[in-house]
């Protein structure tokens, strides 16, 4: 797999470019509705890119589609050198993507140990007839797997409620474990999606710091998208904003805080224009 | 692929040993850990080994006290295999079964097809006629592929549909057993199925056929016992290894949550057809062996009563919990053989005695769905986890590994620093959220 020579790649995003993930023109629709189109994106392996964009912008729907939940109605996902456009999500996982969810998703009826170890499925190989004989190489799976989930449990600082249910955990420490099960499937790319969402700041101050950590300390790739600005100005090196499912601008956060298009999206027409407000245009 | 080695995540490793691996504590050797029970619940841990040793010596109990049930307790070992296996399906993978009742028939036909003198795999010159403990191989094969059947156009559907359609399939069957007339015999159903033979060296014995060891006549039914009970006790087991392992864990993610379980790696088309099969193979085995014990069967065994009354066992014992499951199987079968009719007994000679016309003539087993309707009504009010709920787990065995508290390293604990620019913010909490599309 380390050498994927056999399948032609007709674009930029290889292991040499330096660009992880390529979206090319990608569009999905629901009816009538364009939730995303025609996006372009280039994120370049090892740096924090974040998607931000008013409420319904296709942000979500977005991230769906890289992580294969849903499939584009057209246009392309490229990623480390393959072409994942309309792969199922196991498969997208098992290549190196994995996610967490706006709304928090973990097995709420498993304990946190568990919630880890489901994260490294992909990672593992026993079988049913493995799992009912055990033989050796089944036990030393499992072991290694255990342990390393409770290393992944320690970096996040949930170690000591291994054995707790998820539901039993705290808001903050659910988020935490929902990362912990992301990074258990030793993601290239990892995708938050509001990692901060519900925080108080200091709690939010420390997701930050958190993230960073992720992308010094282990190299990985990280796609963020997130509504508390001081959180995406302070830790993207790229942004690119939504606005009705269209990209409409991109840079880095120095930029793109100073494009009049952007405030005009968040904001309303009348504030940078000084023209009378517009009534909402199309309301999508 | 550039990161390679496994398990990058740990490679921080300054961690340190704040936590004393629980992972190895909870892997400690199940006999340690049993001796820990045993010094801490001495009358429980006395108690659960009396029932041990009842369960063990049962056929000799049966006779030293003239109770007379063997035969009644035997079908009762098959229900409680039916139980776990359904269990596998509901309980683990969250996979409403309506229909798992026909799996049950069809291990008992297969059996019967490939035992019986008076199948169709005996006439005609075919000579696929066999013993019983090929066809119980087969009986294991060919339900593991009928769970595949049913779980393919399944694969999709979720809660209620699915229900409706493994109802139908669990209709479909019998019928189609009814139907078949000319190698089924239909409703007169089919006869003469071959006990299983055992031949070890010096040991030569049909199951079930007579007295065994020169012990006396009572001691016929005993090697069928022993046989359940083996084949309950393998069941156990292949359910607790199933239940800790990386299949297991996929159906239970799958249970709790399809997205994010797809999300982790978890490929839901493989994971819902093992479950399917898994579960399917418990139900063929149980019927085949079943159909043995028996010697005929007949398509009105296998009907929806079956079915309903198996999920009723399950979600009375606790779903998912495999000691819940043999005890909900348990109390509705000797509900149903051994309870109604010893207590039906009973209130008719007080009936009789005073005069109670309602008494006198009252026949318990009729009552059964009442019963068993009013029992899962009240379960649901009062206990709706089961009598033995899933990850029951004792307190003594989280608080042996409790760490120091002090003594966890914990990342998210704020520096200084951002102590410090804490002070600066406003103490708005931040609870924006785009209702959108999230499926």
């Amino acid at each position: 797999m380390a050498t994927n020579v056999t399948a032609p790649v007709p674009v930029a995003a290889t292991p040499s470019s330096g660009i992880l993930l390529e979206a090319q023109k990608l569009t999905r629709r629901f009816g009538g509705l364009v939730a995303v189109n025609a996006v372009e994106l280039q994120l370049k392996t090892g740096s924090i890119l974040s998607v931000i964009g008013p409420n319904g912008a296709g942000k979500t729907t977005f991230f769906n589609m890289i992580t294969g939940l849903i499939k584009p109605s057209s246009g392309k996902l490229i990623f480390d050198g393959e072409d994942m456009t309309g792969r199922p999500p196991h498969y997208v996982t098992k290549h190196g993507i994995s996610r967490t969810f706006q709304n928090i998703r973990l097995f709420q009826n498993m304990t946190a140990l568990e919630n880890v170890m489901v994260g490294m499925h992909s990672r593992m190989s026993a079988t049913v007839v493995g799992a009912l004989f055990r033989p050796p190489t089944t036990r030393r799976e499992e072991r290694s797997v255990s342990d390393a989930s409770m290393d992944i449990l320690r970096t996040v600082g949930l170690d000591a409620s291994w054995d707790e249910d998820a539901k039993n955990l705290p808001y903050g420490d659910q988020r935490r474990l929902e990362i912990a099960r992301a990074l258990a499937s030793n993601p290239k790319l990892l995708l938050l999606d509001e990692p901060t969402a519900g925080m108080n700041p200091q709690e939010t101050l420390v997701m930050k710091r958190f993230i960073k950590r992720l992308q010094a300390e282990q190299g990985l790739t990280i796609l963020l998208i997130e509504h508390d600005m001081k959180v995406v100005m302070d830790i993207s090196d790229h942004i690119v904003v939504l606005d009705y499912g269209t990209k409409i601008a991109e840079g880095a956060p120095a930029e793109v805080r100073a494009n009049p298009r952007v405030i005009e999206a968040y904001l309303g027409k009348g504030v940078t224009s000084g023209n009378p407000v517009e009534p909402e245009a199309g309301g999508a | 692929m550039s990161q390679k080695g496994p398990y990058r995540a740990q490679s921080g490793g300054a961690a340190g040993t704040a936590v004393a691996a629980p992972s190895i504590a909870r892997r400690k050797s199940s006999s340690a850990q049993r001796r820990e029970q045993i010094r801490k619940h001495p009358i429980r841990s006395g108690l659960l080994l009396l029932l041990a040793a009842m369960v063990l010596l049962y056929p000799f109990i049966d006779e030293a006290f003239q109770f007379r049930k063997i035969t009644t307790v035997i079908p009762l070992l098959v229900y409680m295999i039916l139980a776990l296996g359904l269990n596998i399906v509901v309980g683990y993978a969250g996979l409403l079964d309506l229909g798992y009742a026909a799996f049950f028939a069809i291990g008992a036909y297969v059996a019967g097809f490939m035992t019986s003198p008076l199948s169709f795999l005996n006439a005609n010159g075919m000579q696929w006629y066999s013993n019983f403990w090929v066809a119980l191989i087969a009986a294991f094969l060919v339900s593991i592929m009928a769970g595949m059947i049913l779980g393919a156009p399944t694969l999709r559907l979720r809660g209620d549909y699915l229900a409706i359609v493994t109802l139908g399939f669990g209709e479909i069957v019998p019928v189609l057993f009814r139907n078949a007339d000319a190698i089924t015999y239909g409703e007169k159903g089919l006869s003469a199925i071959q006990k299983p033979a055992v031949h070890l060296g010096p040991i030569n014995f049909e199951i079930g056929a007579g007295p065994v060891f020169g012990l006396g006549d009572w001691s016929s039914q005993m090697p069928w016992y022993y046989f359940m009970l083996v084949l309950g006790i393998l069941c156990i087991l292949g359910s607790q290894r199933l239940y800790d392992s990386r299949v297991g864990r996929a159906w239970m993610a799958m249970r709790e949550d399809e997205i994010a379980a797809s999300a982790m790696g978890i490929n839901l088309v493989t994971t819902k057809l093992s479950a399917f099969a898994m579960g399917a193979s418990l139900s063929g085995v149980a019927g085949a062996t079943f159909g043995a014990y028996i010697g005929s069967i007949f398509p009105s065994q296998f009907e929806f009563g079956l079915s309903v009354i198996l999920l009723c066992a399950v979600i009375l014992g606790g779903l998912g919990n495999i000691w819940g499951v043999i005890l909900g199987g348990f109390i509705i079968q000797s509900f149903d053989r051994i309870l109604a009719p010893e207590l039906t007994n009973f209130l008719k000679g007080v009936g009789t005695k005073n005069h109670i016309e309602f008494l006198a003539t009252i026949e318990l087993s009729n009552w059964r769905y009442f019963i068993f309707g009013a029992a899962l009504v009240i379960m649901m009010l009062a206990r709706p986890q089961g009598l033995l709920p899933n990850r029951r787990r004792a307190a003594e065995l989280k608080a042996g590994l409790e760490a120091d508290p002090t003594d966890i390293h914990d990342p998210f604990e704020p520096t200084p620093e951002e102590q410090q620019e804490r002070q600066q913010l406003y103490d708005v909490r931040e609870l924006d959220k785009s209702p959108e599309e999230d499926r």
